[in-house]
């Protein structure tokens, strides 16, 4: 296994499509919810104790080797705004594209001919992490980390934030995500014996929400 | 680990030129330039051109609208259902360059709902002098830039100036209006560009896009003679 392997994923350059989303935090911005880099760490830790910590211990499943399909289930379960579902498998698509060039593998073609709609996005990049030599605990780790970069990166754009301001929240964020990555690699332990339901199905209705709206804006600079 | 490996079955991972059926794909043509140099112009002027005798279909960036899209839309340069509109979080040029796949997945996209398609153009969205599209994303590219915005451009380079497959010098109609030397440019970009070639365009007047048209045609020719399909797609027996 190469610890490497866990910086080129977890990269903020791997191409795999996330720089054109918000992660919710464009629609937060707008309500002035998000304005400085107070707000955006609360938005941040808000987002990674629910959706963070869902997605971290789908990825973490999908990485210990469980059914992708039956992940891929579980996650529409825990995704119920069709706006993020949509968000989801589009961003699974496009990481399961970069996954196949940097890891190819028997694996990731099968997901790609089961669901050619795309999975979703967690559920990628467990498979992604195992086909890199990574574990559970390391897809864990990505997942809840992308949580909070992605809308910290949004939010320097959005609002002209101090980058080093935005960085340093991230920085404040790290054993928040890491006890999140150990929960959801826990959880995702206790699926062999109590199937997929044991998974954490948290959520932010106003994210889910806020997303719904934000996708029928007729003007916006990020995806979702 | 498993570098024995090869991209077949399902989707392409890149610039592949056959899609996963086999068949070779559309010639792809990236379309860049600074903001309102008349990149969505020559898209649409191309479009009217050579839509009778090519399949076509546009994939826009837009910035912060559908603007774009939404012109090409109004104008009906194509039907609908051939325009894509690609969302490209703040950064114009990272959808084209450095992360292409929500760009890749317009253009493959396309060609899986439409069938097979001879030509597809990828406008991306105003940016600045250094935007060029990732050759995983097109197969050649061309740099738009206007006459209003400085006669210097082409002396200034960058690698949409330097590098690009052809150099389009829009709105030369405007030249004596904004004080622009022509022969000035010319000079300077082929400096910039050696061999490389460079079209000066007014897509005010008539038929303004010939010299675009002509060199796109001539890119067909050759994406064309590669393939099993030599005869354009719209071709009826
Ligand atoms: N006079 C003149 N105007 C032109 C010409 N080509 C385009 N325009 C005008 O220039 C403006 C910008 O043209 P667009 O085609 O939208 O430019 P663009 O490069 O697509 O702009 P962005 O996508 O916003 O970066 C429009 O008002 C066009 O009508 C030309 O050859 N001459
Ligand atoms: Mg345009």
């Amino acid at each position: 296994m190469s610890r490497t392997a866990l910086l080129v994923l977890a990269g903020g350059r791997f191409p795999a499509g996330d720089h054109a989303h918000s992660g919710g935090v464009e629609a937060a911005v707008a309500a002035r919810a998000v304005h400085d880099s107070a707000t955006l760490y609360a938005f941040c830790r808000g987002r990674l104790h629910t959706a963070g910590l869902t997605a971290a211990a789908l990825a973490a499943a999908a990485a210990a080797g469980h059914d992708p399909l039956v992940l891929d289930e579980a996650a529409d379960a825990r995704t119920p705004a069709p706006a993020l579902r949509a968000t989801a498998r589009k961003l699974g698509r496009q990481l399961l594209r970069a996954a196949r060039a940097a890891w190819p593998c028997e694996a990731l073609e099968r997901l790609a001919r089961d669901l050619p709609g795309g999975a979703h996005q967690p559920v990628v990049l467990g498979v992604a992490a195992h086909a890199a030599g990574l574990t559970a605990s390391d897809a864990a780790h990505v997942a809840a980390f992308g949580h909070v970069a992605g809308p910290a990166t949004a939010a320097v754009r959005l609002l002209g934030l101090d980058p080093f301001d935005a960085t340093a929240v991230l920085a404040r964020l790290c054993d928040d995500v890491d006890a999140v990555a150990h929960q959801a690699a826990d959880a995702a332990g206790r699926v062999a014996g109590e199937g997929a339901g044991v998974l954490p199905a948290a959520s932010s209705p106003l994210l889910d929400i806020t997303a719904e709206q934000h996708a029928a804006w007729p003007m916006r600079l990020f995806a979702s | 680990m498993h570098l024995d490996h090869t991209h077949d079955g399902s989707g392409a991972v890149s610039a592949d030129a056959r899609r996963p059926d086999g068949t070779r794909r559309a010639l792809r043509i990236g379309l860049g330039g600074p903001v309102g140099s008349g990149k969505t112009a020559t898209v649409a002027a191309l479009c009217r051109t050579l839509r009778d005798r090519y399949a076509l279909a546009v994939v826009t960036n837009d910035i912060y609208t559908r603007e774009d899209a939404d012109f090409l839309l109004r104008e009906a340069v194509l039907p609908p259902e051939r325009i894509t509109a690609v969302e490209t979080g703040a950064c114009p040029h990272t959808a084209i360059r450095d992360d292409i796949s929500a760009n890749l997945e317009a253009v493959e996209d396309l060609e899986d709902r439409l069938g097979p398609l001879d030509l597809i153009l990828v406008e991306s969205g105003g940016d600045n002098l250094t935007a060029t599209f990732s050759k995983g994303l097109v197969d050649t590219q061309i740099f738009v830039i206007d006459v209003s915005s400085g006669d210097d451009i082409p002396r200034k380079g960058g690698p949409g100036i330097t590098t690009a497959d052809l150099l389009v010098v829009n709105k030369t109609d405007l030249a004596p209006h904004v004080g622009a030397d022509l022969t000035t440019m010319a000079s300077d970009a082929a400096r910039r560009r050696g061999d490389l070639p460079v079209a000066f365009t007014s897509l005010t007047g008539d038929d303004g896009v010939r010299p675009v048209a002509d060199w796109v045609l001539e890119r067909l020719t050759v994406w064309h003679h590669g393939t099993a399909r030599p005869e354009p797609a719209t071709a009826t027996p």
